[in-house]
């Protein structure tokens, strides 16, 4: 993924990830899609069940973190001899034990300390 | 709408400032103001009449020498271990006094400023900078670098956190400081039961100290994984280096997390809004949760070093290999990743039910088997050695005796129907004073006797520090035995007057327990006065001191600039041990210059203005805080323009200093 | 330079490299900034926990389909998205040593951030006025502040970027602010990947 054109000025002091045009065109357009796709399904209501549209719109939002984490900030499991990954791995471990354990945990809270007051209506 | 506090009175200039702000008819504080400010006054002219400004501010204020750092924040941390252990002693007068129908000689709105002070500068300004400065000192030595990864970054760091500090001793004299207990839990926080600038002092002091926290976390956890010297692999890095990468990963994951709760916090504060309110929808129960997603983090982030110094204190003193050093690191790995899940222990009254409360029980026990596959590896390491009771020694055997039964009342806590009843009791206070004295202060004080001699060329009293010891260790158990009895008979935490007088004996043998280690503390600034006074006889000129085991014992002591002359290259875990083993010979020519990072002054301006911004917010004085926030973004700004930012050692000057080395040694009558 | 080689013992065994291993300025940079971007990200993950426990405490106020207009939120997403691809057009430029063409990429992409956060604003003021601000409801201080943390941080890449254009029209693209141009790269990719989060729950997710 290194440029072709590199090496016309001074050296790189810091060896940060390339990109080629190619690949910033591709992660646009593959975003791009991954961005109308889950628009389209709310706005449209295209599908009346609540839950099958929620669930396309996760799957499209994954996938299009993947695509930018790929094209646009060039994750590999080479760069820096593995330890951004790991870095990564480790943060979504840790992002996710504490967004699931907060829900879960609040969840249990309120049904407990607090009921009746999670399922206000909004006021219309 | 929002429901916002007390109308308070404010002017354009001062903010909520007036002059009724400043504490005058409180004796206690106007006593404390005299003295620091005698004792100010009588620093500035001594530094002034012995010409030191300009020392002091190009070698120390201004240096991004990561030894130099390490040494500040050691200062700091024991200048505010001072301020927090005078409100400790404070508490236990007041509890021993205030029986049989007396208020004792605080009132409750001084009380509870003290005991919310003692928490919040005992964890974040004592303990943190304890730990940062050992780390800064010792990590970029054991792994045979020259320095850290970002060393204007961690002169920033250090001035944030001297930053934070100065804004809670100033809420000493202008002003108050939070009432709310050291994790300000709302709705107690919120605005509405503390209209005044109390809990914003917490919030802004905590968070410019925050900044520098993370900030130097990123550095050491960058520094250990790219500034290794050759040869030495992850597993062949010592185990304080191994401890000091877990802790800094733990502050990178969850000091954002504390960050963004007191962001929350201030929010509800500032603008009004709903996170933790009872109104609207806000759940107060939310910010618990948040906050200990950090908290019990954070006690991982303060023990895992100490850890780290047992263990090489322990191998050099028993003139062993440390006992199942993979195991150690398996454990810290293991510790590391358990500390995210058990979070919930500390509030499993509040109610999330038996599923949730098994779950985070369970968990937290669990977490007592690596810690004890620790205390087993500790206790092989010294089963047959040689062991040498020198200072560091005795206090990692102090440690192991007193943190076992704190750990052991930490798995009591952690059984859910336990803790019911022990919860919010001086139980609960005794075993954290257990786990944190026990482990962490022993572990400080055993790493500033270990390392101290590194750090200047010579050894700390004996007597002295003998002296500090067991005044310590006697005086801790006189004072929170009597804790762990009365919490036990369901005393709660935090009381200003007591009903029951038959209470009286225990808190007054608590209180003497506490005038032990006050003779403790005396004894150890006694023991630094001593030393530097005959730092002559107490020379140490071989830079070997302890006959120790890793790199950072290679080069002299105190280590030059450069910390090393030329790079080593590592074989093995222990591997000065190994280098002395294998007749390892100190180059004597054939230096080349070396590359170093310029001094610069950025870091302590920018963290000035961050201090003024604090002030600025916390006296809603917005004039102030938009011209210190605009100035601090230009001066960063302004600071990327600056490339003068290195300069290289001439090869000359290195072979000076490696000259006078070859001296000293020869005059030790000793060849390395 | 990055991971130590692993040192077999030889005999004699040399304890001194051949040569000094070399340590450029900024060499730990790139990690460096990569754990930065993960600590802030998991500030962003405190900020949708709390989101997802108070998204619905609507304390009496309106709920996110009586305020949101998707259309708006399409074109704010666009805007981001182009950002991200003119970005990364500066960066090929810098590759190729292309001054002038970094300048004028990076001129467009302050551009579309300038756009998202006038869009952003025009939403904030239109519910300010409308009385749904943040202080009505617990689900919309968390909504303002989720949503204003990542507009705050568009701004601080908006400053920073302009700090950059003065560097590099000053010192050229010199291997330090070549650095800094791939820094606020992995700044700006790293805001936009937070943005898909903030569309998907926040707004898409409350709108089904």
């Amino acid at each position: 993924m290194s440029d072709p054109h590199e090496g016309h000025h001074e050296t790189h002091a810091a060896p940060f990830p390339h990109g080629t045009k190619q690949d910033y065109v591709t992660g646009f357009i593959l975003a791009a899609v991954l961005t109308a796709i889950p628009f389209f399904l709310v706005m449209s209501g295209i599908f009346s069940s609540e839950r099958l549209t929620a669930f396309l719109v996760l799957i499209c939002a994954v996938a299009q973190i993947i695509v930018h984490m790929v094209y646009f900030l060039h994750m590999s499991p080479k760069a820096e001899g593995g330890w951004t990954l790991i870095s990564l791995v480790f943060t979504i471990i840790v992002l996710v034990i504490a967004v699931v354990g907060t829900v879960w945990v609040m969840y249990h809270m309120d049904a407990n300390m607090m009921p009746g007051m999670m399922t206000e209506p909004p006021a219309n | 709408m929002a429901i916002t506090g007390q109308e308070i009175e404010s002017s354009f200039l001062f903010g909520r400032l007036t002059l009724d702000k400043f504490p005058l008819d409180v004796p206690i504080v106007v006593g404390t103001f005299a003295v620091v400010a005698v004792g100010g006054a009588a620093l500035v002219a001594v530094v002034t009449y012995f010409r030191l400004w300009g020392y002091l501010w190009r070698d120390w204020l201004t240096s991004v020498d990561h030894k130099k750092i390490g040494i500040m924040y050691m200062i700091l941390g024991m200048v505010m271990f001072l301020r927090g252990f005078a409100d400790a002693i404070m508490m236990r007068l007041q509890q021993v006094w205030a029986f049989n129908g007396s208020e004792g000689y605080l009132n409750a709105h001084h009380y509870d400023q003290i005991f919310t002070a003692h928490g919040t500068i005992m964890i974040f300004f004592v303990a943190m900078p304890f730990i940062t400065g050992l780390m800064n000192f010792v990590v970029p030595l054991q792994i045979g670098a020259r320095d850290v990864s970002f060393p204007f970054l961690n002169n920033f760091s250090f001035w944030m956190t001297v930053g934070g500090a100065v804004l809670v001793m100033i809420s000493l004299f202008v002003g108050e400081f939070a009432m709310t207990g050291w994790l300000a839990f709302p709705p107690l926080s919120g605005i509405v039961a503390s209209p005044t600038e109390g809990v914003d002092y917490y919030i802004w002091g905590l968070q410019i100290a925050g900044v520098g926290t993370t900030l130097s976390g990123i550095n050491l956890l960058v520094t250990i994984l790219k500034m290794r010297c050759p040869g030495m692999t992850l597993m062949r890095m010592p185990v304080f280096t191994w401890t000091a990468l877990c802790t800094n990963v733990l502050i990178v994951a969850t000091f954002p997390v504390l960050t963004a709760t007191l962001v929350l916090l201030a929010l509800d504060r500032y603008l009004g809004m709903n996170f933790f309110t009872n109104d609207l929808g806000g759940n107060p129960m939310l910010y618990v949760n948040l906050i200990w997603i950090w908290g019990h983090p954070e006690v991982y982030i303060l023990v895992l070093p100490a850890f780290g110094i047992f263990s090489e204190v322990t191998a050099t003193f028993c003139g062993k290999r440390l006992f199942g050093y993979n195991s150690m690191v398996y454990a810290t790995i293991c510790i590391t990743i358990l500390s995210y899940l058990v979070w919930l222990h500390h509030f499993f009254t509040m109610g999330s039910g038996p599923s949730v409360n098994s779950f985070f029980g369970i968990a937290t026990m669990i977490i007592s088997i690596p810690t004890g596959a620790k205390v087993f590896n500790w206790l092989f390491t010294m089963y047959r050695g040689r062991i040498r009771f020198e200072l560091p020694m005795m206090w990692t055997v102090a440690f192991m005796l007193t943190f076992c039964i704190g750990g052991m009342t930490g798995v009591m806590l952690a059984v859910p129907p336990a803790d019911f009843v022990l919860h919010n009791s001086l139980f609960l206070v005794a075993h954290f004073h257990n786990v944190i004295i026990g482990g962490v202060v022993y572990g400080v004080f055993a790493g500033i006797n270990y390392w101290w001699p590194k750090a200047f060329g010579f050894r700390l009293n004996e007597f002295w520090g003998r002296v500090s010891f067991w005044c310590w260790v006697v005086g801790f158990w006189v004072a929170f035995m009597p804790l762990y009895i009365v919490g036990l008979m369901g005393v709660t935490r935090r009381l200003r007057t007591f009903d029951d007088p038959s209470l009286q004996v225990y808190f007054a043998i608590a209180a003497l327990g506490a005038l032990l280690i006050a003779a403790g503390i005396g004894a150890m600034l006694m023991q630094f006065y001593v030393s530097i006074r005959d730092r002559d006889q107490l020379r140490d000129t071989t830079g070997d001191i302890w006959g120790g085991r890793t790199l950072e014992w290679s080069t002299s002591s105190p280590p030059p600039d450069y910390n090393f002359a030329v790079t080593p290259v590592v074989y093995d875990v222990d591997a000065w041990q190994d280098m002395k083993e294998h007749g390892y010979q100190r180059p004597l020519s054939d230096f080349k210059p070396i590359h170093m990072p310029r001094n610069t002054g950025a870091g302590i301006i920018l963290a000035g203005i961050s201090t003024a911004l604090g002030f600025a917010l916390v006296w809603h004085i917005w004039w102030l805080a938009a011209v210190s926030f605009l100035a601090l973004i230009l001066g960063a700004i302004l600071h990327t323009f600056n490339y003068n930012r290195d300069f290289h050692i001439p090869a000359a000057t290195v072979t000076a200093t490696e000259d006078a080395r070859s001296r000293a040694l020869g005059q030790a009558g000793q060849t390395a | 330079m990055s991971t130590p080689i692993i040192t077999e013992p030889t005999d004699p065994r040399v304890f001194h490299p051949e040569e000094e291993p070399h340590h450029p300025e900024g060499h730990s940079t790139p990690l460096g900034f990569w754990i930065y971007l993960m600590s802030d990200c998991l500030i962003f993950a405190t900020l949708f926990g709390t989101f997802a426990v108070l998204g619905q405490r609507y304390g009496g106020g309106p709920g996110p389909k009586e305020l949101f207009d998707l259309w708006l939120i399409a074109l704010n997403t666009a805007m981001l998205l182009f950002s991200s691809i003119t970005y990364g057009f500066a960066m090929l430029a810098m590759h190729r040593g292309d001054q002038k063409e970094v300048m004028k990429w990076l001129g467009i992409t302050a551009g579309f951030g300038l756009a998202f956060l006038a869009i952003e604003l025009y939403e904030f003021n239109h519910l300010i006025h409308i009385g749904a601000g943040p202080g009505r409801s617990a689900f919309l201080s968390a909504f303002f502040t989720l949503v204003g943390t990542h507009g705050l941080h568009v701004t601080f890449g908006l400053i920073w970027m302009a700090a950059l254009v003065l560097q590099v029209r000053k010192h050229g693209l010199t291997s330090a602010n070549q650095r800094r141009l791939e820094c606020l790269s992995m700044f700006w990719h790293f805001l936009d990947v937070i943005w898909i989060g903030v569309f998907t729950f926040v707004y898409l997710m409350g709108m089904i």
